[in-house]
């Protein structure tokens, strides 16, 4: 089935899939977070974006959002599913610490989505969530919209094995199941992701609807292709061997570093300066791309169960090394908000 | 005389836990109110349930009126309680100094005196003395100021309520002061009408309380007084009362499930209990799905309504499953509401099917014989290995048991039982079951079913984790139960000889539920198996040095599972239960738990024999007997030889023992253990003549010794069905 060929369904007033994400990064800009870009790396969750995993640690407030591709090679479906993608979008919000009324301000954006509470049915079912391979965990809700999970909401408790304090809340927005039930598609790749307000001719070329509503890109056309040849890629082609001869090479790097950083940051007689532009986040990029190519070495069925637990004690080591000393890190002066003398 | 009311609100709290803190925290606070004597209990004090599981408590009542309540929803805890004195009376309490000996030296005051007198405020000279056990001592009486309800309050009762335990908790603020199960939003504390100036985790108690999310809006409450409480939430669409909003929930399915000709609601009342922890003002709609669905088996059907969306199924007048689903809201809507939100709740359940039905065809293309080596690569437990070796295990197991009850006659088939148990666990490889991994066992049996490897086979496979709660069925064939038991007895051999039995409260591979599984299985089937049996076919017993006391450990946790059965699951009364069983230190009775059907048995029909003034006499005969036995140990007296009794009370009851011996013996082996024990019964006017007129404990060493001889007979010869000295007969 291909589904982009299918004329999509949409209901004239459902907003689209690029809007969706304007109005939520509007609505949290509006609320004071810094919005930032999608991290330029890949990741399994926008929780393991430093701007979250690192940022939660220590004590300085932080409140960002970001809407985040996250990759799971092993859901990847060919495209031929039309409930599972091997790349999805999570918007994902930190809120450091988690205001009073964390859940009434989350209840108001799904408002400014366009969804009208009192005419649908919601609720906070218990859900926690955690990432062995990150030390970290939390407890929380899906958050149920007419019996659809729409948005994980988690307070993170643990980061890299640290306790937090403060705490933070986190929301993920499941943005591709918001888009298809607002928009009211059986099929995510049936999503409308942009509307031209100006095209005369729509895109099948059919003349009716016209200025009505605009010629419209599907979810299908933007990603099909991206998850057909991943799918290929993930089960079927990706190089074992060499994935984990790169596993093994990133891990390495991230060692290095690591011991190096906790000689330094033991060190009495380095200086702030000097500690302050060790490279610990490059370091938490590396320990990123282990965790990819393990995700990818397990799509492609090459990690026993036995060997399982054992490949994410070394990720771990990796995240967890690297979340303790960037603690210290942060600790040994704040961390400066320009450039420093 | 005031009522005093308390919400805790929070952020939504998980179902499964609401029902145990709505308990606990009303335990609690009684508790607290009445240590300090802010309430009086004098009288007849009852806790009742309305709307709580079995075992909990929602209310306490006093000399049959209510004083005390509890409420709760996803957002709260409240609890209410009436007749709570406002302050304490000022009182005189009498405070104890030291000894007078060592209050005074030679007449004058010593340090410790001035000490004392300084302490309650008086001069030496107007202490008073006190007579003790163990002497004079000084003493004073204070004048002590009764403190408030609202003082004590504020002082004790922030520890109760975060004393609550919670299976798993959070911290919230910065500092981490506190951890509840999620952040507390709002306390309302009144007496009467007036706040109690309390503060819990940070937020001062008030009267504002809060409605439904939605229907009320996040405007406050304001609770005017504590007896309000109930109906001013009523207001903000919030039904407080547990037991009210099942009620309604339940009358709302049957009203939706009637709009269909002849339809039900498939009853499930853990399904019940979820939603009404799930809401606080619900509804229920009735929403359907394509008719096509319904080929893909029932159970994968009814599992994704219940477990993944909480939704009930619907059945026909026949019973068979009808294309609907009712889905219990949290919240009212009018009739365009109820549209969006059927077809939102329909959207999701069909792509549900979809992915179900994908799985299952995806599943048939690697039938069950070729997964067998699968199982490799699925861990067991890390430290024993995979289900490869757990299965061949399992095999072994069976193939001992069909050994031991073809040998008392039964017939199995052992080619069924032998492709069932090594096909068992295939299917943790199937999609499916990664999927819905509460259906592990009942897809692997629908497989085999279309996979064309037998009815037997496929029933087997089916049922093996069946019983897995004690209201559940046993497996129906004989097949099927030898499986579960011998899969539940392999890991239990594995993880005891791995010291990973269960201890206290703690039960990680809840081995105590996989032994009740057995008990269960050997209860109320046919198989002629007893438990001894069973552990003598673990495997790891083989390395008997290795594994030094491993069979004294089973043997222990099975007797402990078989009391649990006979005494929590079966309701015999616990003396019962202990004289089946058999006291292990001074019993006659073998192994009392060893044959599991036949402790049941005998359990019945003492239970039966509970209300004979013979049996119960004869029962406190027993007792006399053994203590007689315990004192003559405890002396070193032996026993003797029965020939040498002189008494003639002595020689009847001899011969009365002598008479009915055979009888028990053939009666006990009959398993007519009414009619044994009716004829031990009549043991008693030569027991109770015996007793009246000799002593047993004679001077004379050899008569002594006949005597003791003698009571022990008794013992040996009519305790084999049970030990009647534990029956209580007072």
């Amino acid at each position: 089935m291909l589904a982009a060929q299918s004329a999509p369904t949409l209901k004239p007033s459902a907003l689209t899939f690029q809007d969706l994400l304007f109005r939520l990064q509007a609505f949290w800009a509006q609320r004071g977070c810094v919005l930032q870009q999608p991290y330029d790396l890949e990741v399994g969750a926008g929780t393991m974006c430093p701007e979250t995993f690192l940022r939660v640690l220590g004590p300085k407030p932080y409140k960002v959002g970001y809407a985040q591709p996250s990759r799971r090679p092993a859901d990847g479906r060919y495209g031929e599913n039309p409930n599972r993608l091997f790349k999805h979008t999570q918007f994902q919000l930190i809120l450091k610490p988690p205001p009073a009324n964390v859940q009434e301000l989350y209840l108001e954006s799904l408002e400014a989505l366009g969804i009208d509470l009192k005419q649908h049915d919601l609720k906070f079912e218990e859900d926690n969530w955690e990432w062995p391979a990150g030390g970290a965990w939390g407890v929380g809700w899906q958050v149920m919209l007419d019996g659809l999970e729409i948005t994980q909401f988690t307070y993170f408790q643990q980061c890299g094995g640290l306790d937090l304090d403060p705490i933070c809340a986190e929301l993920t927005y499941g943005m591709e199941r918001i888009a298809a039930f607002l928009q009211d598609v059986d099929s995510i790749y049936d999503i409308v992701w942009a509307r031209d307000p100006d095209a005369g001719v729509p895109r099948d070329g059919s003349t009716s609807r016209g200025r009505e509503t605009g010629a419209t890109v599907t979810y299908g056309d933007v990603r099909w292709e991206e998850e057909l040849q991943f799918s290929v890629y993930n089960f079927e082609m990706a190089d074992v061997p060499r994935l984990w001869e790169h596993f093994n090479s990133y891990e390495a790097e991230a060692q290095l570093l690591l011991v190096q950083a906790n000689a330094l940051l033991a060190d009495e007689k380095a200086s702030p300066r000097e500690r302050r532009r060790f490279p610990l986040l490059p370091a938490y990029e590396l320990a990123l791309k282990c965790s990819n190519l393990f995700n990818l070495l397990d799509a492609r069925g090459a990690i026993s169960v036995t060997e399982r637990v054992g490949v994410i004690g070394r990720i771990r080591n990796l995240t967890v090394g690297v979340a303790k000393a960037y603690a210290l890190q942060q600790a040994v002066e704040a961390a400066p908000s320009g450039v420093s003398s | 005389m005031s009522d005093f009311l308390l919400e805790i609100g929070l952020e939504e709290v998980p179902a499964r836990m609401i029902a145990w803190a709505q308990h606990e925290l009303l335990k609690r606070v009684e508790l607290l109110l009445s240590r300090e004597r802010l309430v009086d209990r004098t009288g007849s004090l009852v806790w009742t349930n309305e709307g709580l599981p079995p075992g909990l408590h929602d209310g306490l009542s006093l000399n049959g009126a209510q004083v005390a309540k509890s409420f709760s929803t996803p957002r709260r805890l409240t609890v209410l309680f009436k007749d709570v004195v406002l302050k304490l009376d000022d009182a005189k309490e009498r405070v104890e100094g030291p000894p007078v000996s060592a209050a005074y030296k030679d007449g004058k005051p010593t340090p410790a005196a001035e000490a004392f007198a300084k302490k309650v405020g008086a001069s030496v000279g107007e202490l008073l003395t006190v007579e003790k056990p163990k002497g004079k001592y000084l003493c004073a009486y204070v004048e002590r100021k009764g403190r408030t309800a609202n003082e004590i309050l504020a002082a004790e009762l922030p520890k109760e309520v975060l004393g609550v335990s919670w299976p798993k908790n959070m911290y919230w603020r910065a500092g981490k002061p506190e951890r509840f199960v999620r952040p507390i939003r709002w306390v309302v504390a009144l007496m009467d009408s007036e706040v109690i100036p309390l503060t819990i985790a940070g937020i001062a108690a008030g009267r504002l309380s809060r409605g439904h999310r939605v229907l009320h809006g996040e405007g406050a409450v304001t609770i005017s007084s504590a007896s309000e409480y109930k109906e001013t939430l009523r207001k903000a669409f919030v039904i407080a009362d547990v037991s009210e909003r099942r009620h309604i929930i339940r009358k709302a399915l049957d009203a939706a499930a009637r709009t269909l000709p002849g339809a039900r609601w498939r009853e499930d009342a853990a399904l019940v209990e979820t939603v009404v922890h799930l809401t606080e003002w619900p509804t229920v709609i009735l929403g359907g799905f394509e008719r096509e669905y319904l080929e893909l088996p029932e159970e994968v059907l009814v599992t994704v309504m219940r477990d993944h969306q909480k939704y009930f199924a619907v059945e026909d007048a026949e019973g068979k499953l009808a294309p609907h689903f009712l889905a219990v809201l949290n919240t009212q809507v009018d009739a365009e509401g109820a549209a969006l939100i059927r077809h939102g709740n329909a959207r999701v359940l069909r792509a549900r099917f979809k992915d179900a039905r994908f799985f299952w065809d995806f599943d048939q293309k690697t039938p069950l014989r070729e997964r067998v080596n699968d199982l490799h690569s699925v861990t067991f437990h890390k430290d024993y290995g995979s289900y490869w070796k757990k299965t061949q295990a399992n095999l072994g197991i069976a193939n001992d048991i069909v050994d031991l009850i073809q040998v008392k006659g039964s017939t199995v088939d052992r080619g069924a039982l032998h492709a069932a148990t090594e096909l068992a666990k295939t299917d943790l490889t199937a999609e499916l079951v990664k999927e819905f991994t509460e259906l592990q066992g009942i897809i692997g049996g629908l497989y085999a079913r279309v996979q064309g490897l037998g009815e037997t086979v496929a029933q087997a496979i089916y049922w093996q984790y069946s019983p897995a709660s004690i209201g559940d069925p046993i497996p129906p064939s004989v097949e099927g139960q030898i499986l579960g038991i011998a899969d539940r007895l392999q890991t239990i051999g594995v993880m005891f000889s791995r010291g990973l039995e269960p201890t206290g409260s703690k039960d990680p591979f809840a081995l105590r539920r996989a032994a009740n599984g057995i008990v269960k299985i050997l209860a109320e089937s046919d198989l002629a198996l007893t438990i001894t049996e069973l552990i003598g076919s673990v495997p790891e017993l083989v390395n008997a040095v290795e594994n030094a006391g491993l069979e004294s450990r089973l043997r222990d946790f099975f007797r402990e599972r078989v009391q649990f059965w006979l005494r929590d699951v079966r309701g015999f009364r616990y003396d019962v239960v202990n004289a089946v069983l058999g006291n292990i230190e001074y019993g006659r009775v073998q192994l009392g738990w060893n044959d599991v059907r036949d402790a049941i048995k005998r359990a019945q029909d003492i239970t039966a024999k509970l209300g004979s003034a013979d049996f119960i006499a004869i029962s406190a005969a027993f007792k006399r007997i053994k203590n007689i036995l315990r004192q003559a140990e405890e002396r070193g007296y032996a026993l003797g030889n029965w020939a040498d009794i002189r008494a003639d009370e002595a020689k009847s009851l001899r011969s009365a023992i002598q008479s009915l011996a055979d009888g028990v013996a053939k009666l006990r082996e009959q398993r007519r253990y009414g009619e044994a024990l009716a004829l031990i019964a009549t043991l008693r006017p030569a027991v109770d003549t015996f007793f009246d007129k000799v002593m047993v404990l004679d001077p004379d060493e050899k008569l002594r010794g006949a005597n003791l001889a003698l009571i022990s007979g008794i013992l040996d010869n009519f305790s084999s069905i049970a030990d009647f000295s534990e029956i209580v007969t007072a």
